[in-house]
């Protein structure tokens, strides 16, 4: 039976690893290899590190994290932040990384997920979806949160899937840094739309929110920063708790 | 001894290449090359694959003699050869992926897409899933039943003669998730990124 999993996030600003809260605010907290290391040898089903400040600050440091990552842990390794175009995907890739997630190039231009998941397999090509609830719809926004598009969230994660998307990691910016809780309807909509798994992300303050992500936002792997990153749980505590509650997990 | 894993500029290999330098660590020495002779004189073969079962194919049809080098080593001199995810699924007649795609013909069968039931399982299949051993295979060696590997895939190898299959793993269906043939050995999951019982089988197959 296939598992589902659970996908410790460690923002990444030059080099180093920091969470913030609502995406402002940022704590120094670590080096992202020794992190990473952690999380794998706690039982982490894949890492993820996403490059928070990559759109307009100089970025090569992300690669030198993600080679001496790769050397360490033998887990899948999902990279995102700044990723624009398919050298950008090649690069990240070709120093070891698994997967990369898109988010703002993507909903500039869609082709970028068209002509990636064609050249490198949908496999590793995860879209990043940042959504905001407002009276109608959940609306995208892009750049780390900053820029408002319009865009109909569950109509784009259609149309991502359709463009060859292997993943889609959907964050909720209500949620975010709140630790209130996925938000579940966004999670259930748009997983019960595509066919692809999705990965929820953006307001986990305890090991239940995990639980909700899964059964009630029916999402096929859920990620976290903080919980795990200030110490508040380990890996395998969450990994027990999921699974006392009949939700499998690769223990 | 030299394990050779084939570059054949498809899709992304860096796991493949870290995760076999860390097992081979010193004993054994881990070569990543497209140059013929080596992979003729080297004692086994990797064949990472990602991407599409065409765009493998084509691939290693772009390098000129691959695919007699690769013949020769696997069928003729019977060296151990390991193939990973595509790797495994090119061993078969045919592949359905994009169009329909002749394989390398090794171990007679076709790749076909999971059947979803309908949108009930979602595609591609990915994330961490039990291995069934149904077979006592050299690559399995001190590897528990019912470990877990990391796989992702939407295609299958269904191969025509049952008694290749080493072990399965359930979504939708029972399906094939590693063969043994003679020298010829293919994992359908990815064990260079399945942790530490993914490296187990590399080292049980550096070590064969």
């Amino acid at each position: 039976m296939l598992k589902n999993r659970i996908i410790p996030c460690l923002d990444v600003k030059n080099g180093r690893v920091v969470k913030g809260i609502n995406f402002v605010d940022l704590k120094d907290a670590g080096d992202p290899v020794e992190q990473a290391k952690i999380y794998s040898d706690g039982g982490a089903d894949e890492i993820c590190f996403l490059d928070i400040t990559a759109s307009n600050e100089n970025r090569d440091t992300i690669y030198e994290v993600v080679e001496k990552t790769s050397k360490k842990c033998f887990v899948p390794l999902t990279v995102g932040g700044g990723i624009r175009s398919i050298e950008d995907i090649n690069k990240l890739l070709n120093c070891g990384a698994d997967k990369v997630s898109i988010n703002t190039a993507a909903v500039q231009n869609s082709k970028v997920v068209i002509d990636s998941s064609k050249k490198f397999g949908s496999q590793c090509i995860v879209v990043a979806i940042d959504a905001k609830k407002n009276e109608k719809k959940w609306e995208i926004f892009t750049h780390g949160g900053r820029n408002s598009t319009g865009i109909d969230a569950i109509e784009y994660a259609k149309k991502m899937e359709e463009c060859g998307a292997g993943e889609l990691l959907i964050t909720s910016m209500d949620r975010d840094g709140t630790q209130v809780g996925y938000d579940i309807e966004l999670m259930s909509k748009i997983s019960s739309r595509v066919n692809i798994p999705v990965i929820a992300s953006g307001g986990v303050g305890n090991l239940d929110h995990l639980v909700e992500g899964i059964k009630l936002g029916k999402a096929s792997a859920v990620l976290a920063a903080s919980i795990f990153h200030y110490g508040k749980h380990s890996i395998k505590e969450a990994k027990e708790y999921l699974d006392s509650k009949g939700i499998p997990v690769r223990i | 001894m030299n394990v050779t894993i084939v570059d054949y500029k498809s899709g992304n290999i860096s796991s493949v290449i870290n995760s076999f330098k860390e097992v081979a660590k010193g004993k054994v020495k881990i070569e990543v090359t497209s140059d013929l002779k080596k992979i003729s004189s080297s004692d086994k073969v990797v064949l990472p694959g990602q991407g599409s079962f065409k765009s493998c194919i084509d691939a290693l049809n772009t390098i000129n003699g691959l695919v007699e080098t690769l013949n020769d080593f696997a069928l003729n001199n019977k060296k151990p050869l390991l193939g990973i995810c595509v790797g495994l699924q090119m061993f078969a007649d045919v592949g359905y992926e994009e169009t329909e795609t002749k394989g390398l013909s090794w171990i007679s069968g076709k790749v076909s897409k999971i059947n979803n039931q309908n949108g009930k399982y979602k595609l591609p299949h990915i994330g961490w899933n039990e291995v069934n051993i149904v077979k006592d295979s050299k690559i399995f060696k001190n590897v528990e039943n019912n470990s877990h590997m990391y796989f992702v895939h939407s295609y299958e190898f269904i191969p025509n003669d049952k008694s290749v299959i080493s072990a399965t793993t359930e979504y939708s269906s029972n399906h094939v998730c590693a063969v043994e043939e003679e020298n010829i050995f293919g994992t359908q999951f990815h064990p260079e990124k399945s942790d530490k019982t993914g490296l187990k089988i590399i080292d049980n197959f550096i070590s064969l």
